[in-house]
């Protein structure tokens, strides 16, 4: 990657903000445009997210593609480069930057049959997805900070305007949740500021910065519950379900698909790479709440009815997974943390683009309710055996080669766990498999007979989530080798 | 020329143009509206005259942003007194341009009016610039006497006398017990010359430890009160209440802002050498504000109750700033406090004025009655709504940037406790933001969608407010390095 490929990160938030600055001045009544403007800006995200994973490589140095401007500096309390807009990419951040661009296309085209103010749902949507890009791709703490809020600020109104069933409550309770959440993160920023004592917010200058190690053990915990929580981290989850039910279609996609992995990222960043003695130190404390997470998770998916519940708590499980990963605080785990991320955020997305068609016209989630489902729609049907069998880790897809990662870290470190992982892999089978044998195979429930195929809007999108779930799961060495190097650079980790 | 100690006076009167042009407004202002019929003059006249008299004041004092010096040992005109004067006199412009329709309908004796707002915004620049104890406190009571009458003036409103009976009563105490400190630290150090004051407690031990204590104690009290610090804030919502919606506004701008510029004169000048002994009482002062104001704020109905406890959370976090200025982080920590209030009255003032223009189309205060405004009045409701998420300190918006900064520079001077406890009271009041915004948002409007459209004026003052509040928030460069300067005018 050239110094010149940082224009195309900074492309990666400048885009959807423009485009929401835009849709706010389109009238509302000329949906042709909103459209049409969407398609182009989501298209080229899609591409710029790939292109800037394509040209990444490792090359020795931390961070790729850096671009400064400065912003602030010399004022007050802020010394030399205080403040700077300043990008780069390592390698975890070049496969999540790809991993947005893929769900928001389909979460884009999906969200086109909105009735109800399409344009305001867009400009909220594309301020979120630049938070988004904005946490991935900005090395300055204040900047990122900042995207990190982004990201979660247009969830209340996306949700409680546009969602379904408790939507107040689900908004009121996620938005108040993960605003909690960003408390410890805010302490842990301030008082990293303080400790460095550079005046600068600079995340390169603060990362290689010498941290007392007392310090790094009171913080580090602090970082990980506020991002676990986003992340959602047992027993900070519990806004996932109420939230994911709650909300519509793309919005769940891309929550569900990204934001939660801009909480796990966070740790990442924040934590192991920020403050690596204190991720040490706390990296059991991690696999125990990430394994009880994984195994709790499973189990309530096995008594849930609704799908979108079952989702959610499917997603618990399989975030569990990546906090195993991460605290593993050895090179195969974490980096099978880091695929889990990407390969979770592929196939939720798929699930969740899934359940919005059928419920858009069915206004019903509930498995009890249906069966035969493959009779009457045979292609939805498919696509959803297909993200089952990519969440129960079937070989050959996406979830297959992260679990392995992760396993085989899990067991080199803390061999029961390992050991717990693979039991939590057998009750997800069950519980996709229950759900899939109740609803979707048997007699043909008569009252769902109008129920209609996906569109081709749909299925293009699904299409392209099933594409990228193929090629994680049959070629993931362009993946691994970026993301291994990067971690392999955290001092302390095993190999 | 010499005072009767023989020391040499400087009486260059052009040092005080700003505050002496806006005093000769008001006179003119109230002068020329109490011989209105006589005169058979027209009803712009004294809005007229009292927006030509802010900017004149406002130019003369962007004139002097560079001097730094003092007036006859009783006024110093630094970076600072500038910093405050021009921050002072806009607020008073924007206030009277954004909310005239307001001021014309709902408010009786209007030329009075203009004319108190002008000599309030004179007793805040007084406040800010004062140099020596008795000159801070007339200051202070030009600016309370101007507004204990101006809150009453809500046309047919009964509860505005009630608010202005309260505040008078409960205002004149506080006055006492502040002079009565006052005249204790007078007593102790023989002097009110901050400079002289601040040479005599650093000297060491006065040998009068309790009088010492008792006037600072006095002194929180007094000037506790025109900070709204809880538990001094009891007046706050119902003057907030019973008020004109551009009082209140008044209120918890320029009043609380030139609090803030006396409490960082006193704390930062001349009791900075004691500051072992007031940083705690300070620090618990600071906590119950953010606690109480941003708790009690969950439980409001009416708007402006709302914003009242509000305002006395947000000065909870100012007030950590004076505790950092204690240990001894005075310029940083002072541009940071300055950088917040900046952005603080811009928010507030854009909330403020979209509220009078609601309140203007429906005669409505209540938060229920805001039901369906993104449907009536989808502008408004974005203005609101932005407002709200700045107050809350949410990104993209000023808020964030100058709360930011704000509590790092309390950390960075050692007290992570305070700022974990004022991130948590943010945090809660974003809840009670949220439930203002709900009912714009997710619910039908009650009386009919038919949609409405804001004066000339009203889109001119809430655009230019909002774009200063996203530029800000995104580019907060220019208010931060203004802020920084006035600091250094002081440190």
């Amino acid at each position: 990657m050239t110094e010149n490929d940082g224009y195309f990160l900074i492309a990666l938030i400048v885009l959807p903000l423009l485009s929401a600055v835009i849709l706010m001045i389109i009238p509302s009544k000329e949906r042709a445009l909103v459209v049409g403007l969407t398609a182009i800006s989501s298209l080229v995200m899609f591409f710029v997210s790939i292109y800037v994973f394509m040209t990444y490589s490792f090359d020795g140095s931390t961070f790729q593609g850096v671009m400064s401007y400065p912003w602030i500096e010399n004022i007050g309390l802020l010394g030399e480069n205080g403040i700077s807009l300043k990008v780069g990419i390592d390698g975890v951040t070049a496969s999540l930057v790809l991993l947005t661009g893929i769900v928001v296309l389909p979460g884009t085209w999906v969200s086109w049959k909105i009735q109800y103010r399409l344009k305001d749902f867009f400009i909220l949507f594309y301020i979120l997805t630049a938070g988004v890009y904005g946490v991935f791709v900005l090395l300055d703490l204040f900047f990122w900070f900042l995207a990190y809020e982004t990201a979660l600020l247009p969830m209340y109104l996306l949700i409680a305007v546009w969602g379904s069933t408790r939507k107040e409550y689900g908004a009121m309770k996620l938005m108040m949740m993960l605003m909690a959440g960003s408390i410890p993160i805010f302490v842990a920023i301030f008082a990293l500021f303080a400790e460095v004592g550079l005046g600068t917010f600079d995340m390169e200058v603060l990362l290689s910065a010498p941290k007392d190690e007392g310090f790094q053990k009171i913080f580090f915990p602090l970082v990980a519950i506020g991002c676990g929580t986003l992340g959602a981290m047992f027993p900070f989850h519990s806004w996932s379900p109420d939230g994911h039910a709650a909300a519509p279609t793309a919005v769940s996609m891309v929550h569900a698909g990204v934001l939660m992995k801009v909480g796990a990222f966070g740790i990442v960043r924040l934590g192991a790479q920020m403050m690596p003695e204190g991720a040490l130190f706390w990296g059991p404390a991690l696999v125990a709440l990430g394994i009880t997470a994984a195994l709790y998770g499973a189990i309530s998916a096995l008594r849930q009815t609704d799908m979108k519940m079952l989702m959610g708590f499917s997603s618990i499980s399989h975030m569990g997974y990546v906090f195993v990963g991460l605290g593993t605080m050895n090179v195969i785990g974490m980096t099978g943390a880091v695929l889990q991320m990407t390969a979770h955020g592929l196939m939720t997305a798929l699930f969740f683009l899934l359940i919005g068609a059928m419920y858009d016209q069915s206004h019903n989630r509930d498995l009890p309710n249906f069966s035969g489902l493959a009779k009457q729609m045979p292609i939805w049907s498919v696509f959803f055996v297909f993200a089952s069998l990519a969440s129960l880790g079937l070989p050959g897809l996406s979830g297959f080669v992260a679990e392995v990662h992760i396993f085989i870290g899990a067991f080199r470190s803390y061999p029961i766990v390992g050991g717990l992982a693979v039991l939590t892999a057998a009750i997800t089978t069950t519980y996709l498999m229950r759900a899939l044998a109740q609803s979707f195979f048997g007699e043909a429930n008569p009252k769902w007979d109008s129920l209609n195929e996906m569109t081709w809007i749909e299925r293009s999108g699904a299409a392209v989530l099933v594409g990228a779930i193929l090629l994680l799961g049959l070629w993931p060495s362009p993946w691994i080798d970026r993301i291994a190097p990067s971690i392999s650079q955290i001092p302390g980790l095993m190999m | 020329m010499t005072d009767i100690f023989g020391q040499t006076l400087n009486l260059n009167y052009v040092l005080l143009l700003p505050e002496i042009v806006l005093l000769l407004s008001a006179m003119l202002v109230i002068g020329i509206d109490a011989f209105k019929r006589q005169l058979n003059v027209s009803d712009n006249v004294p809005v007229g005259l009292a927006l030509a008299g802010l900017v004149v004041a406002l130019a003369l004092s962007i004139l002097q942003v560079n001097v730094d010096e003092d007036f006859a040992r009783l006024i110093q005109v630094d970076s600072f007194t500038n910093f405050f004067r021009i921050l002072f006199i806009a607020i008073t412009l924007v206030i009277i341009v954004g909310s005239h329709e307001y001021i014309e309908k709902s408010v009786s004796h209007v030329g009075e009016f203009y004319g108190l707002l002008l000599l309030a915004t004179v007793g805040a620049m007084l406040m800010a610039s004062a140099r020596e104890l008795l000159t801070a406190y007339l200051a202070i009571e030009l600016l309370s006497f101007s507004l204990y009458i101006a809150v009453s003036l809500a046309r047919s409103d009964r509860r505005s006398g009630e608010a202005s009976l309260k505040y008078v009563l409960l205002g004149g105490v506080a006055s006492a017990s502040l002079l009565y400190g006052l005249s204790m630290i007078y007593g102790v150090t023989g002097a009110t010359q901050y400079h002289e004051i601040s040479a005599v407690l650093s000297a060491g031990d006065t040998g009068l430890t309790t009088p010492l204590l008792l006037g600072l104690v006095l002194i929180i009290v007094g000037l506790g009160f025109k900070a709204s610090a809880v538990p001094f804030h009891m007046w706050t919502p119902d003057a907030y209440e019973g008020a004109p919606i551009p009082v209140t506004a008044f209120l918890s701008a320029t009043s609380k802002a030139a609090t803030i510029a006396l409490l960082l004169r006193w704390f930062g000048g001349p009791l900075l050498p004691i500051a072992s002994d007031w940083q705690f009482i300070l620090s618990g002062l600071a906590v119950a504000t953010m606690v109480v104001g941003n708790l009690v704020a969950m439980q409001q109905v009416n708007i402006k109750r709302l914003l009242a406890y509000s305002s006395i959370g947000q000065m909870g976090y100012m007030l950590m700033a004076i505790v950092a200025v204690g240990s001894g982080y005075g310029s940083d920590a002072t541009s940071a406090v300055l950088v917040h209030l900046a952005g603080y009255i811009i928010t507030n003032l854009l909330v403020f004025i979209s509220v009078t223009h609601f309140f203007n189309q429906t005669g409505q205060e209540e938060i229920s009655s805001f039901k369906g405004l993104a449907q009536s009045n989808p502008y408004l409701a974005l203005m609101i709504t932005a407002g709200l998420f700045s107050l809350a300190g949410m990104p993209l918006l000023v808020g964030f940037f100058t709360k930011f900064i704000l509590f790092q520079a309390i950390v960075s001077a050692g007290h992570l406790g305070l700022v974990t406890i004022a991130i948590v009271a943010s945090t809660v009041s974003l809840y009670y933001y949220l439930m203002v915004i709900r009912q714009m948002y997710l619910y039908e409007p009650e009386e009919g969608t038919e949609q409405w459209k804001l004066s000339v004026t009203g889109y001119v003052t809430t655009l230019a407010l909002f774009v200063s509040l996203v530029v800000f928030g995104l580019w907060g460069t220019p208010l931060y390095a203004a802020a920084d300067a006035a600091a250094s005018g002081m440190f």
